[in-house]
């Protein structure tokens, strides 16, 4: 990976990515996790596929099939998507900023190892008794008369894992308030870092609302309560408005950053600075705003009546207005530019009349009245992946192309990224666009399987055909990111040529104190503005000085085990004597390492002046 | 200024909880930390609200039933009070003044220590003579888990402050535990507040009906 890991041994290497605080480590470490998750999602949504590629298929169980697409929501969502972009999040945003670290770095480790456990947890549901079979969003109708294990793996999983995202939120947050170079006023902030700043907000106020419902699904399940037990006076209602006040605002989490990386890609290939940037930035904040006020367009056949309908349904539509704002931003940034084709360019230019497929059924879905006729059809299905991997994987997939140099300092083969492009976005549109008729005509979702001459066949069948193209695309990623590897040619600071931003006025990948001294900002684009006036690089706004750096912590890693080996204890504490021993245990190792974390003081350390003017050959100047 | 810094009265800086960017940092994340708190108390009281006096049967008591206005009182002037000693605390952290600070710390955990044997009794209570428990009624599992996690939250925060007491007793204060402090007696103040929700929202509301 990294020139200094190459010279330890594996053990040593280990170690260090087991204890690292450092962002661009952690970095990699989100993006190996989150791949790893999404290339079990995928496998996840293949068997899906298969299953359904013809009528009365049995390839899978009717209880398997519920398991695998309850699996493969949860899976993409919490363990892919989300991970992925905190990859992209913190390999950049600090260094776009101009930053040394994010604000917390061993809230920052904590959150990964928090991330990493729950998905682990959630997934080891698999071998222990059952999968959580009651979809991703896991309505307390179903939920609570799901038998086995399954549920509760879902509800402890995510808990742990959602903690970790709350953290990494409010650390990006203070990160961007606190810690920008001299010169980096918010209105001169890079598109990505803004988005990144508005998503923070989100999952700040989204990601409670979660943990409440959350608990209230664990006490019922495994602690006796009766929240969602009618014959006792609860109420299911209750878990969908507190998943969906969730729910709809992690659409906008997982999007808006997607949209960052699209602004600094178009503003980058056309070689012109971003069109109208701070409408661009006027239409985060409201799109960030405005997801707050339409969760119940998730529930219009739930019964709460016409007029909250009818409100949730105008806001609804309301958010297709700074959607279009942004859109035609971006056409008018390629307008005129000097474009180059290059493959995360190409994902670019395929995101927006993608995207906006999804933005038009999401019109359509938000008219109340229609939604009872498309409601729990494919026309759903076909709307949210739309704008799920028109939008987000799309980023993903573009930001992994476009900054990959920047992490391991080197380039993805371009001619595989461009097979790559082509073989998914044929793929995603066959396997999607079709399904919007499938809807249409009445097949609906979370079908296990269908009857012969329905005039269901031949959608369904070249759906699956589809899948396989999107498949075999991520297939050659992952060989272009094997060959890329193994070969190895080292890239300079700016490898795309056209950067704009700060992280590329420093080297590929950046050293770990990331700027020797902190640049001066002089206007939005900042490397662009130095390069037009024919400079090389940033002009420092510091004269070279000792750098203050945190010290790598294991206890991270510590308290995120405790709450894993509670969380086993917790489920089995009504089947076995042992739960409540190993819940209290867990809880133990958990309190025990958050109070040696407050008690041990952790000044971090300096690196010396005269140790970084021995380091000119890493480079490092601002 | 500097983290391993030694101060006197006299240099001590007017707001030494940020001084440093550490302590910048802290300040500023733990008040957007408390952002997110407020969303997961108004996600217990909305539950709490929905659920409230939903019971099987007419067996059950009911809030009208339950509360006793005295008890809540007295455990509310204990909490409030708490509150009013946690700011002089801070008053003397800013005047360098460590002793004074540790006592009316240690005047705070006392309130708070009373609150919570109040709140165990007001619960205990509530079991034997009403069978109302976590797990009788979808009302009952709301009660507990809104008011049980404000008093969790209780338990955890005179952990926290009882910790950063012992911890610094023989060092006193430096621009690298001031935040620390500081931070400590935020959360105090924000436990204070969601009583203030919990006393007017279960307690008050619960007697009218």
């Amino acid at each position: 990976m990294s020139t200094y890991a190459q010279k330890k041994g594996f053990g040593a290497t280990l170690w260090e990515y087991l204890t690292t605080v450092d962002h661009k480590k952690i970095a990699i470490l989100y993006l190996i996790a989150g791949g790893l998750f999404f290339v079990l999602g995928g496998l996840e949504a293949m068997f899906i596929r298969i299953q359904l590629a013809v009528p009365n298929n049995d390839f899978v169980s009717a209880g398997l099939y519920n398991e695998i697409l309850t699996m493969h929501g949860t899976t993409m969502i919490f363990l892919a998507a989300m991970p992925l972009l905190f990859a992209f999040m913190n390999a950049i945003m600090p260094l776009q900023i101009g930053a040394r670290d994010v604000a917390f770095p061993f809230v920052n480790a904590l959150g990964f190892w928090l991330f990493f456990f729950g998905g682990i947890f959630l997934n080891l549901s698999w071998f222990l008794g059952g999968a959580p079979d009651a979809g991703w969003p896991s309505y307390a109708s179903l939920s609570m008369a799901s038998e086995g294990h399954g549920i509760d793996f879902y509800a402890l999983g995510l808990q742990i894992s959602g903690a970790g995202t709350l953290m990494g939120g409010i650390n990006f947050l203070v990160t961007i308030i606190n810690m920008r170079a001299p010169g980096m006023t918010y209105m001169r902030m890079p598109l990505f870092t803004w988005s990144t700043f508005v998503a923070s907000a989100l999952i700040l106020f989204a990601f409670p609302p979660l943990t409440v419902g959350l608990f209230l699904l664990i006490f019922d399940r495994m602690f006796g309560s009766n929240f969602f037990d009618v014959a006792n006076g609860g109420n299911t209602v209750i878990w969908e408005h507190l998943f969906w006040i969730f729910g709809h605002p992690e659409v906008y989490i997982l999007v808006l950053p997607a949209f960052g990386i699209f602004s600094e890609i178009f503003a980058t290939f056309s070689r012109k600075r971003l069109f109208g940037y701070s409408s661009m930035v006027f239409a985060t904040v409201l799109i960030g705003f405005l997801g707050f006020m339409v969760w119940a367009h998730h529930m219009f056949t739930t019964g709460l009546g016409p007029i909250a309908n009818a409100i949730f349904a105008v806001a609804t539509m309301a958010i297709a207005v700074p959607t279009g704002i942004k859109i035609f931003n971006w056409l008018f940034t390629m307008w005129g530019g000097s474009i180059k084709f290059t493959t995360p360019m190409l994902y670019a230019v395929a995101f927006i009349p993608s995207f906006v497929g999804g933005g038009v059924t999401g019109v359509m879905l938000a008219s109340a009245a229609a939604d009872y006729q498309y409601h729990d059809s494919y026309f759903v299905v076909a709307h949210f992946h739309y704008v799920i991997v028109g939008g987000v994987v799309f980023g993903l997939l573009a930001a992994t192309h476009f900054y990959w140099p920047k992490m391991f300092g080197t380039m993805l083969n371009e001619a595989l990224g461009k097979i790559t492009f082509w073989l998914f976005l044929i793929g995603f549109h066959l396997t999607f666009f079709i399904q919007h008729f499938l809807g249409l005509m009445g097949m609906p979702r979370r079908i296990f399987t269908f009857l012969p001459n329905q005039g269901l066949d031949a959608g369904n069948l070249i759906s699956t055909i589809g899948a396989f193209f999107m498949a075999i695309a991520t297939l050659i990623l992952l060989i272009n990111i094997v060959v890329t590897s193994v070969k190895n040619e080292k890239v300079g600071n700016d490898p795309w040529e056209d950067g704009r931003t700060l992280e590329w006025a420093i080297p590929s990948p950046p050293p770990f104190y990331n700027f020797k001294q902190l640049p001066l900002v002089r206007g939005l684009d900042p490397l662009w503005i130095e390069k037009m006036e024919g400079k090389k690089g940033m002009t420092p706004a510091e004269p070279l000085g000792d750098i203050h750096m945190p010290n790598n912590s294991f206890t991270p890693f510590m308290i995120s085990l405790g709450l894993f080996v509670a969380a086993f204890g917790a489920l089995y504490r009504e089947d076995y004597n042992w739960g409540i021993l190993v819940l209290i245990a867990g809880m133990g190792i958990t309190l025990l390492s958050m109070f040696v974390r407050s008690v041990k003081d952790d000044h971090g350390f300096h690196i010396h002046k005269e140790d970084l003017l021995n380091d000119d050959d890493k480079g490092g100047k601002a | 200024m500097h983290v391993e810094d030694k101060f006197t009265a006299e240099t001590w800086p007017a707001a030494p909880e940020k001084q440093t960017l550490e302590g910048k940092n802290k300040f500023l994340g733990f008040w957007l930390f408390l952002g997110g708190e407020t969303v997961l108390f108004a996600s217990l009281f909305a539950t709490y609200l929905a659920l409230k006096d939903k019971v099987p049967n007419a067996e059950h008591a009911l809030a009208k039933d339950l509360f006793e206005l005295p008890l809540v009182f007295v455990a509310t002037m204990l909490l409030l009070t708490s509150s009013l000693t946690s700011v002089y605390a801070m008053y003397h952290m800013k005047n360098f003044n460590f002793k004074k600070m540790q006592l009316w710390l240690g005047l705070t955990v006392l309130l708070g220590f009373a609150f919570l044997l109040l709140e165990i009794y007001e619960f205990n209570h509530y079991v034997h003579e009403y069978h109302h428990t976590f797990t009788s009624s979808a009302f009952g599992s709301a009660f507990y888990t809104l008011v049980g996690f404000h008093g969790g939250h209780v338990a955890f925060g005179l952990l926290w402050i009882v910790t950063l007491m012992v911890r610094n007793a023989k060092r006193g204060l430096d621009l690298y535990n001031a935040p620390k402090f500081y931070v400590a007696s935020l959360y105090w103040h924000f436990i204070d507040v969601v009583w203030v929700f919990i006393f007017t929202v279960v307690y008050l509301m619960g007697m009218v009906g």
